[in-house]
C-alpha cells in the first residue's frame, strides 16, 4: 500500500508540511517494498487550483492514504470520493522519517 | 448573469446496486432507461427508507429544504416513469460527494477519516493505537445549547445584583429585597438610577 506524506524538503529528515495543495514535496512510501519516491510539487506557487491538481498527481500514483497538516475544503470531498484516507496531523514537529517509523510499527 | 453554482450534495454511501432491470419484458421499450442521479437516490433513501422529513434530509445532504424537495420529486418522477414505461433504472451521475466519518486518535493526536465504509475501523492508521474516538466536524444543532451572557441585572432602588438570564427581560425580574423591577447594569437606562 502506498502512502503520500507532504514534506517541506526533499529528504526524510524534513518536517511534515502543514499544507497539502502547496506543499514543497510529496514523499510516497510503499509499505510493501519499503521504497520511497520523492516528487517535487509542481503546484507549489500556483495561485488557484493547487489542491485538485495535487490530488490528481497523488492519485495517479495509486496512493491509499495521505498524511498532511490540513486539507482544503475543495479537496476533502474529492479525496473522499477517490476512497483515499486522509490523516491530519496538526502542529507537529514530526519528520517524515518519524511518520514512516510510526507506519511501520 | 450566470446562474448560481449548484451546491454539491452530500451522499452518505453509494447504493448497493448500480441499477434495476424490468422483469418479463413484453411490450416494453427495449434498451430504454432512466438515469437516476446519486443525489436523487439519496433523497429517496432518506425520505422514504429512513423516514426522515424533508428538513432533516436536507440537513444531511447539505442542501436547502426546497432544493431537497425538488431533488426528491425528480426522483419520484423518474422512478414512476421507469415503472410505468417498463424502463430500466441506472443510478449514476449528479453533483455529489461521498461523506465519511472522521475519527481522532488519542495517542498521537491525529485526525483521520474512513473512506471505506464496509470495513469497521479499530486502529489508528498511523500509530496503530486503539484509542480512537469518533468526532463530528460539521456543525450540528445542539438541543442542550444555552446562550451564555455575562450581563448583570440590577435593582434601581437598592442596588441588588443578580446574573442575567438570557431570554428573560430584566424588567420581568423582581428584586427579592425591595420587590422592584430590575434593569440591566451598565446600560444608559440603569445609569439614570446612579448605579
Amino acid at each position: 500500500m502506498k502512502i503520500a506524506i507532504t514534506s517541506t524538503g526533499n529528504s526524510l529528515e524534513s518536517k511534515l508540511d502543514q499544507r497539502f495543495g502547496r506543499c514543497a514535496y510529496f514523499i510516497i512510501y510503499d509499505t510493501e517494498t519499503k521504497g520511497i519516491e520523492i516528487i517535487p510539487n509542481p503546484n507549489k506557487d500556483v495561485e488557484e487550483g493547487a489542491g485538485p491538481a495535487s490530488v490528481n498527481l497523488v492519485a495517479s500514483r495509486n496512493v491509499k492514504k495521505i498524511v498532511s497538516g490540513a486539507f482544503g475544503v475543495k479537496i476533502k470531498s474529492l479525496i473522499d470520493s477517490l476512497k483515499i484516507q486522509m490523516i491530519v496531523l496538526k502542529e507537529t514537529d514530526k519528520t517524515v522519517q518519524d511518520i514512516i517509523d510510526m507506519l511501520n510499527k | 448573469m450566470s446562474p448560481r453554482p449548484i451546491r454539491i450534495r452530500k451522499v452518505s454511501k453509494p447504493p448497493v446496486v448500480s441499477g434495476f432491470k424490468p422483469f418479463g419484458n413484453k411490450n416494453t421499450e427495449k434498451n430504454k432507461s432512466v438515469f437516476l442521479h446519486y443525489e436523487e437516490y439519496e433523497a429517496l433513501r432518506l425520505c422514504d427508507y429512513e423516514m426522515l422529513n424533508h428538513h432533516q434530509a436536507a440537513v444531511l445532504m447539505d442542501v436547502s429544504r426546497p432544493t431537497l424537495t425538488r431533488i426528491y420529486s425528480r426522483a419520484r418522477q423518474k422512478i414512476a416513469e421507469a415503472l410505468v414505461d417498463g424502463k430500466s433504472i441506472i443510478i449514476e451521475g449528479g453533483k455529489i460527494y461521498f461523506d465519511s466519518d472522521w475519527y481522532m486518535c488519542e495517542n498521537c493526536g491525529c485526525n483521520f477519516n474512513h473512506p471505506v465504509k464496509t470495513e469497521e475501523i479499530k486502529f489508528c492508521p498511523l500509530c496503530k493505537s486503539n484509542k480512537i474516538t469518533n468526532i463530528e466536524l460539521g456543525e450540528e444543532y445542539d438541543e442542550n445549547y444555552k446562550p451564555r451572557c455575562d450581563d448583570i441585572c440590577i435593582c434601581p432602588e437598592c442596588g441588588y445584583e443578580q446574573p442575567h438570564q438570557p431570554g428573560r427581560p430584566c424588567k420581568n425580574e423582581i428584586c427579592p429585597q425591595c420587590n422592584n423591577r430590575m434593569v440591566r447594569k451598565g446600560t444608559p437606562h440603569s445609569r439614570k438610577f446612579n448605579y
